[in-house]
């Protein structure tokens, strides 16, 4: 953004317009956040909000947090109210981004200690939860990065993670977890590769691609589940990675349950972001690969080979998918349902778009989402008047407005989309 | 298609479009005919694979063909399958000529198929000229706005309708069972979600009951046949047709000679999602009569398909629709006789699709069936 207000004088002015009706907008957000936050969350409450933070059995037990339901809401709120309208003051564009993150995750706090007034609920649970609904999320969005940054649009993800959670059932039955999590990885793999081969050899619409391959695994699985698993049920039986206890870092309290007492995919999940981070931004290979999804015909003068680079980044993304796509059975239940993906691998595409085409960035929007996840399922305990219908739109909702907000502010890489042909 | 700014190269396509020739032929029937062959063929492997033996996979090909159009109540069943495809397809391909790739099918058949039904038990006593219009335009227009949003989306802020659709398309599922757990639309002494009936003054009648009172052939087949001439007509004889034509070949040429991007985005999804939103309406008004959960079916997905195998042309659409109405129906009959299951037709779309929508592919697969290309543009 920075880069793009300072080109010229006259789009500078122009861009100053812009940032000053977003500032009023955010403003307008903010108001109506507190607004909602001292009518709703702060009037209709009573007594105090309990959050549990440690289980009874852990070595360090911490106290519980106790807070004021309707005091602290009013604080809420009064701040909400205080950064609204700092954004109609000169300048208040400069604090847009900061102002909306604070409040929205300020409004969240209070919509929490409103839901929990008079209850008691457990905050290390729901963290827990979060890091764990965002497994996917997470791979299904570094997938996407891995593929569009060679330029390759990539909305066969849902496939391919509904692949690997056949895959994973089926040759985990069969082979037992690590032959069922290698065989995830390469079917991954297959389907990455089926792709890059539509897509870059065949020149079909890369949109279209992605979508007939969804189609086609949704097909596959759905036909095979019904004809041979409905009939020899030990083929679906598959064993599930428990969770590993890192000795010492998993009993520290909070952290310890939330990031080191989890299975092998959480684990997997965070070394795949390093590793990414690590060949996308440190390697030469990285640098090819970029290359060729900024600008395909100057990486081709240069020597790279186009094709090639699309194909092994795009398998690659399928392999994570794979693996990914694995959590949902091996890593979970250890039984394969028809179309148990429910749209998480376009969930995991917005949190690409979220995260700019960045691995870490994408790891934190799969944060977020699965933290709305996890928020949902927790609140459908705890009961709320809310129907559990509209708490399950949330994600999406949440989906809709990061895709329309950020899309304007952070870039695809230049080609994204397409096809290159070697002249 | 990136190349498209190239003057020569629009030359040629205006010279092809000028002057179909054989190329043209190619791509509009050998390739389909082949896709439809190799889909098969590719079937009857998954098939093997899955441990059904040879006598089988040739017993469900019969019943494929038998329930597809063996009888009159095969005939009737195809038609009921297709109408709702060949609807929401109108609906698709109008987008794809417009460059707008909306997913969002599933999602408008949903609202649309909601505002219908209630439409549609809500008013008691009015005569069916003025009731059944009614439901339907309720459909309509209730797809229209939701695919609207998505359009609009697009157009103020740039996000992808893909992604948008999708998720309106989940949102719909939730609201659906939102809707059908409400007192107000449940029906009477039922704590499953179904919806009230509706009234018969809004169904769509079935046409064929005096030959056989299980024939399921309704009204709804003389809408489609209406919304294909129609959007005929609105896509190459109106001049709002010809701007979703134009913005879809050439956006940037479309925007240079004055016409409104924005605008245009949004009505062309607006259309669409009233398109589907009236195979919604079709659905809970001619065959289900009431809404239940889950009553899209993946309609919305196959009209995908249906859209791109019909080429985006209406024509093209109404005989994709019958294909994967044949399908759809004959599929239902092999469960039945053969004992496979109906997935098997979803594999055989999908590999439908990939053959029309990658015509390399096909080529490569069957180089004699072709001529030579002209330009040996192929590496």
């Amino acid at each position: 953004m920075t880069a793009a207000s300072t080109t010229d004088t006259a789009s500078g002015t122009k861009m100053e317009t812009h940032k000053d009706r977003q500032a009023r907008i955010y403003g307008a957000v903010l108001l109506g956040l507190a607004v909602l936050v001292a009518g709703v969350f702060a009037l209709d409450t009573a007594g105090d909000a309990t959050f549990r933070l440690s289980r009874p059995r852990d070595p360090w037990v911490v106290p519980d947090l106790v807070v004021p339901a309707a005091p602290f809401n009013f604080f809420v709120a009064a701040v909400l109210a205080l950064l609204g309208l700092r954004q109609f003051m000169r300048g208040g564009f400069k604090w847009s981004t900061v102002s909306i993150a604070t409040g929205f995750a300020i409004a969240v706090a209070a919509f929490l200690v409103w839901a929990t007034a008079g209850k008691s609920f457990s905050l290390t649970g729901m963290l827990s939860a979060t890091v764990v609904a965002a497994v996917p999320i997470a791979l299904g969005g570094l997938a996407g990065v891995l593929s569009e940054r060679v330029a390759v649009v990539n909305i066969a993800i849902e496939g391919m993670l509904l692949a690997g959670a056949f895959t994973g059932a089926l040759m985990g039955s069969l082979l037992g977890g690590w032959g069922g999590l290698l065989c995830a990885v390469l079917v991954g793999g297959m389907f990455g590769f089926i792709l890059a081969a539509l897509v870059v050899t065949y020149r079909m619409d890369q949109i279209i691609a992605g979508v007939v391959i969804t189609l086609f695994v949704i097909g596959v699985t759905s036909y095979v589940s019904s004809q041979v698993f409905s009939e020899y049920r030990f083929l679906n039986n598959a064993p599930v990675f428990r969770a590993w206890k890192i000795p010492l870092l998993g009993d520290i309290p909070m952290i310890g349950p939330v990031l080191f007492n989890q299975n092998l995919f959480v684990y997997g999940a965070l070394i795949l972001v390093c590793a990414a981070t690590y060949y996308l931004f440190h390697t030469r290979y990285g640098l090819r690969a970029r290359s060729v999804g900024e600008h395909p015909r100057a990486a081709d003068t240069l020597g790279i080979n186009v094709y090639r680079t699309r194909y092994i980044n795009v398998t690659l993304a399928g392999m994570v998918a794979g693996f990914g796509g694995a959590w949902f059975t091996l890593g979970s239940v250890g039984r394969f349902d028809e179309n148990m993906t429910g749209g998480l691998g376009y969930i995991g595409l917005a949190a690409m778009i979220f995260g700019r085409w960045h691995p870490v960035g994408a790891l934190m929007a799969a944060l977020i989402f699965g933290f709305a996840d996890s928020l949902q399922q927790k609140l459908a305990i705890v009961r709320t008047p809310i129907p559990s219908e509209f708490l399950a739109m949330a994600p999406y909702f949440a989906t809709i407005i990061v895709v329309a907000g950020f899309v304007g502010r952070s870039r695809p890489p230049a080609a994204d989309g397409k096809p290159y042909v070697k002249e | 298609m990136s190349d498209t700014t190239n003057q020569q190269d629009l030359m040629r396509k205006l010279m092809q479009r000028a002057a179909p020739g054989r190329a043209e032929f190619e791509d509009l029937v050998i390739v389909p005919i082949f896709a439809v062959i190799v889909a098969l063929i590719v079937g009857a492997l998954i098939m093997l694979a899955t441990a059904v033996d040879i006598a089988t996979i040739g017993k469900s090909y019969l019943a494929l063909l038998y329930g597809a159009v063996g009888s009159l109540n095969a005939i009737s069943e195809t038609l009921t399958s297709a109408i709702p495809l060949v609807l929401s397809g109108l609906g698709l391909a109008l987008g794809f000529r417009a460059g707008l790739f909306n997913i969002g099918a599933e999602g408008q058949i949903i609202v649309g198929g909601i505002a219908a039904v209630i439409v549609g038990f809500s008013f008691e006593g009015l005569p069916w000229v003025i009731h059944l219009p009614l439901a339907l335009i309720a459909g309509a227009v209730v797809g229209g706005l939701y695919a609207s949003i998505a359009g609009w989306l697009r157009a103020t802020t740039g996000a992808h309708e893909v992604i948008s659709t999708i998720m309106l398309n989940l949102i719909s599922y939730r609201l659906l069972d939102y809707m059908l757990s409400l007192s107000w639309m449940q029906r009477e002494g039922r704590s499953d979600p179904v919806s009230k009936s509706v009234v018969p003054s809004a169904e769509l009648p079935r046409l064929l009951t005096d030959i056989d009172p299980n024939l399921r052939l309704h009204a709804g087949i003389f809408l489609m046949i209406a919304m294909v001439l129609l959007v005929h007509w609105l896509l190459f004889k109106t001049k709002i047709g010809f701007e979703f034509r134009a913005s879809g070949e050439n956006p940037d040429a479309a925007r240079y000679a004055g016409m409104r991007a924005s605008l245009i985005i949004v009505l062309a999804m607006a259309t669409a999602g009233a398109l589907a939103g009236l195979a919604g309406a079709n659905q809970v008004l001619g065959v289900l009569e009431r809404a239940t959960p889950g009553f899209s079916a993946g309609i919305g997905f196959d009209a995908i398909s249906v859209a791109l195998l019909g080429r985006s042309h209406p024509v093209g659409v109404l005989f994709a629709g019958l294909l994967f109405g044949a399908l759809e129906a004959g599929g239902r009959q092999m469960q039945v006789d053969a004992g496979v299951s109906i997935d098997l037709i979803g594999i055989i779309q999908a590999l439908i699709i990939v053959f029309i929508a990658a015509p390399l592919l096909v080529r490569a697969i069957f180089p004699w069936g072709f001529q030579k290309p002209a330009s040996g543009r192929k590496e």
